[in-house]
């Protein structure tokens, strides 16, 4: 179980537009074991949602991976064609999107959409495929499912269409699965429930899973190891102990300041200073130096990685030593 | 389901005689048709036996009430014009004019919803911006000059189609048209193509849009990332949900189709219903625009009540929506 199933190496996916070329994602490298849930932050921008994107093979135009590896069981998925990686898309890899209210066709039936994501895969009969949803359905906590495979969205409860969704991912027993803020559009109430719910599953199943946030207070809870994205590039990484409770990147630092739960009650929330910089003109360098604090002119060359652990690194010339 | 039907049948009933008392009331206000029909040198007792005939003495109510009974047992009246019964004169054009429609109707959707989807899943190819180059310049020239044009192109110069009148007709099923025979296409595809180029273009446009739209949103991505086969994501996911906009675009078309092909059966001296409104209108024939107008009015009641239907069975949000409004 526990040897490393999936491998993103020098991940970049660039977008070629008329205005330049942005760099959404540079340099990204990670792995995953089986039962395992990697977190990772950002704020919206810092490219983690094109890395959930460039894996799925689903970049859109004029966006492309440049160069890279991203490999599943060994075997290279950046080389095969849009219709050899259908194939891989829902029966290997399985993603769950943000808005619950959007994922969900509103013309089809839970059960067709249910079905098709086992019907374009594998010729099973009607009547298993029905048992499969079932299953996956109730898996995921919803009451009544025979009833709620004849429903369309509409029907349900943007909880409930979360689930629906999350079972559409499970049911062709993914290795791996990629979750885009699946809980950001919900109540936090049913937020925690889905939360405990992916995460027994993950861990019953066996598969990997990689949930991309900006929330680390959730992620806290969830994630096994985090890997901290800002403006397309790695900041840093670890286990999840490591980096909550000993964040060497100065980015993370201000990032868990800036958690409300941290801050004092009547103080005023902890901001970072400044905005993140365009993505069309990043040059050498940090990312993050105009906004450090930390920063010197050592910081126009781009950082090395720094280890503090087997598992901890930072990218970072200044990291906060402990 | 059925609860909406009957009460969109009231509704309709309703609309059509609301229409029948405003086209009374507007045409009683125009003029008095006698002085344009009996010739100026009738004496002042002609033209009051001519009024008398026509039933124009009696009060307005009384006019309007006899028209709306008759009119239910199928008489609309006698042309002032033509003497013969107005639906007799109707019936003799209304084939052309459907058939002109009909095949117009066929060709704007047949190409434009491919060409439209076409066009919004690849914006970037030149087959898309040539689509869409062809439809700037459908929507730009006036019907009455693209007409001309292609007269003179495919019928002149190009000598491919016949240009003028209908062609052959033939009866089968009760139905005169010109449409059983290969004479009565070959007539109708010029004078077709030409009234259904604004539409076409109009459609393509408006299927891109949707199309664009739709293919950024979650559920598309979502399908994808099920691994489903892009030809179903296209015609499952796509098409049926841009076909939701489009049918109300497409019905509208449909009833200026029916309605409003006065130019181009001018144009291709069609002997269809759009010249005959006209003339009627010029030597107030008041049967004659009595009756069509109402016929437009229902062309346009029936098409809008068919296409809240088609929305019905397309979009299950549309049908939980009026199921409960029904109740």
């Amino acid at each position: 179980m526990s040897e490393q199933f999936f491998e993103v190496e020098g991940l970049n996916t660039w977008f070629f537009t008329r205005a330049g070329t942005f760099k959404s994602v540079r340099d990204v490298s990670f792995n995953l074991k089986r039962g395992e849930v990697l977190g990772i932050v950002g704020e919206s921008g810092s490219g983690k949602s094109v890395t959930g994107m460039s894996i799925m093979g689903q970049v859109e135009k004029p966006g492309k991976i440049v160069s890279g590896s991203i490999r599943l069981d060994g075997k290279e998925l950046t080389e095969l064609s849009f219709d050899q990686m259908r194939k891989y898309r829902g029966r290997r890899i399985a993603m769950v999107f943000q808005n619950p209210l959007m994922t969900l066709n509103p013309l089809m039936r839970v059960r067709q959409q249910m079905f098709e994501a086992i019907s374009e895969h594998e010729n099973v009969p009607a009547a298993q495929m029905r048992e499969r949803s079932i299953a996956a359905l109730k898996a995921v906590g919803i009451p009544s499912p025979e009833e709620r495979l004849e429903a369309y969205p509409h029907e349900l409860s943007g909880g409930m269409r979360q689930r629906v969704v999350i079972a559409t991912a499970l049911l062709m027993n993914p290795d791996l699965i990629i979750a885009d803020e699946p809980t950001t559009a919900l109540d936090v109430t049913i937020q925690a429930q889905i939360i405990h719910q992916m995460r027994s599953q993950i861990t019953d199943r066996g598969l990997g899973m990689i949930w991309i946030t900006h929330d680390l207070a959730t992620l806290s809870e969830l994630a096994d190891r985090i890997l901290v994205m800002y403006a397309g590039a790695m900041m840093e990484t670890g286990a999840t102990a490591e980096i909550i409770a000993m964040p060497r990147h100065p980015y993370t630092s201000k990032l868990l300041e800036s958690v409300p739960s941290n801050n004092e009650p009547g103080q005023r929330l902890k901001q970072i200073r400044g905005t993140m910089p365009s993505l069309l003109d990043l040059g050498e360098g940090c990312a993050f130096r105009s906004r450090c604090e930390r920063a010197s002119p050592a910081c126009e060359i781009s950082p090395p990685m720094r280890s503090f652990s087997s598992t901890h690194h930072a990218w970072c010339h200044h990291p906060i030593e402990g | 389901m059925i609860n909406f039907v009957l009460q969109r049948l009231l509704q309709c009933i309703g609309v059509v005689l609301a229409l029948s008392i405003v086209l009374f009331v507007g045409l009683w206000l125009i003029g008095n048709p006698v002085d344009v029909l009996i010739s100026s040198e009738a004496t002042e007792a002609d033209r009051q036996a001519a009024i008398v005939a026509l039933g124009l003495d009696r009060p307005i109510w009384e006019q309007y009430f006899n028209f709306l009974v008759n009119a239910m047992q199928g008489d609309w009246g006698t042309s002032f014009v033509y003497k013969e019964p107005v639906t007799t004169i109707l019936l003799q054009r209304l084939p052309a004019s459907l058939e002109l429609a009909f095949v117009a109707f066929f060709i704007a959707i047949g190409f434009s919803i491919p060409a439209g989807l076409y066009a919004g899943l690849k914006p970037e190819s030149s087959i898309s911006k040539a689509v869409m180059g062809f439809s700037l310049i459908g929507v730009s020239i006036p019907t009455f000059w693209q007409g001309m044009l292609l007269i003179v192109a495919f019928g002149i110069a190009l000598p491919f189609f016949p240009v003028g009148d209908r062609g052959d007709v033939a009866t089968y099923f009760g139905i005169t048209s010109s449409l059983w025979t290969l004479d009565g296409w070959h007539h109708v595809l010029l004078p077709a193509f030409s009234l259904a180029l604004l539409k076409m273009s109009l459609l393509i446009r408006v299927t891109r849009a949707a199309t664009l739209e739709i293919v950024r949103l979650d559920y598309v991505k979502f399908a994808f990332a099920k691994g489903v086969r892009p030809t179903r994501i296209v015609f499952v996911h796509i098409l049926r949900n841009a076909l939701v906009p489009l049918i109300t675009v497409i019905g509208i078309e449909l009833g200026n189709l029916l309605a409003y092909g006065v130019i181009t059966e001018t144009v291709f001296s069609w002997p269809g219903l759009g010249k005959l409104l006209i003339n009627s209108i010029k030597v107030l024939d008041r049967p004659m625009i009595v009756a069509q107008l109402t016929y437009t009015a229902l062309l346009f009641i029936t098409i809008n009540f068919l296409v809240d239907i088609l929305h019905m069975t397309i979009d299950p949000r549309v049908r939980s929506v009026m199921g409960k409004r029904a109740k």
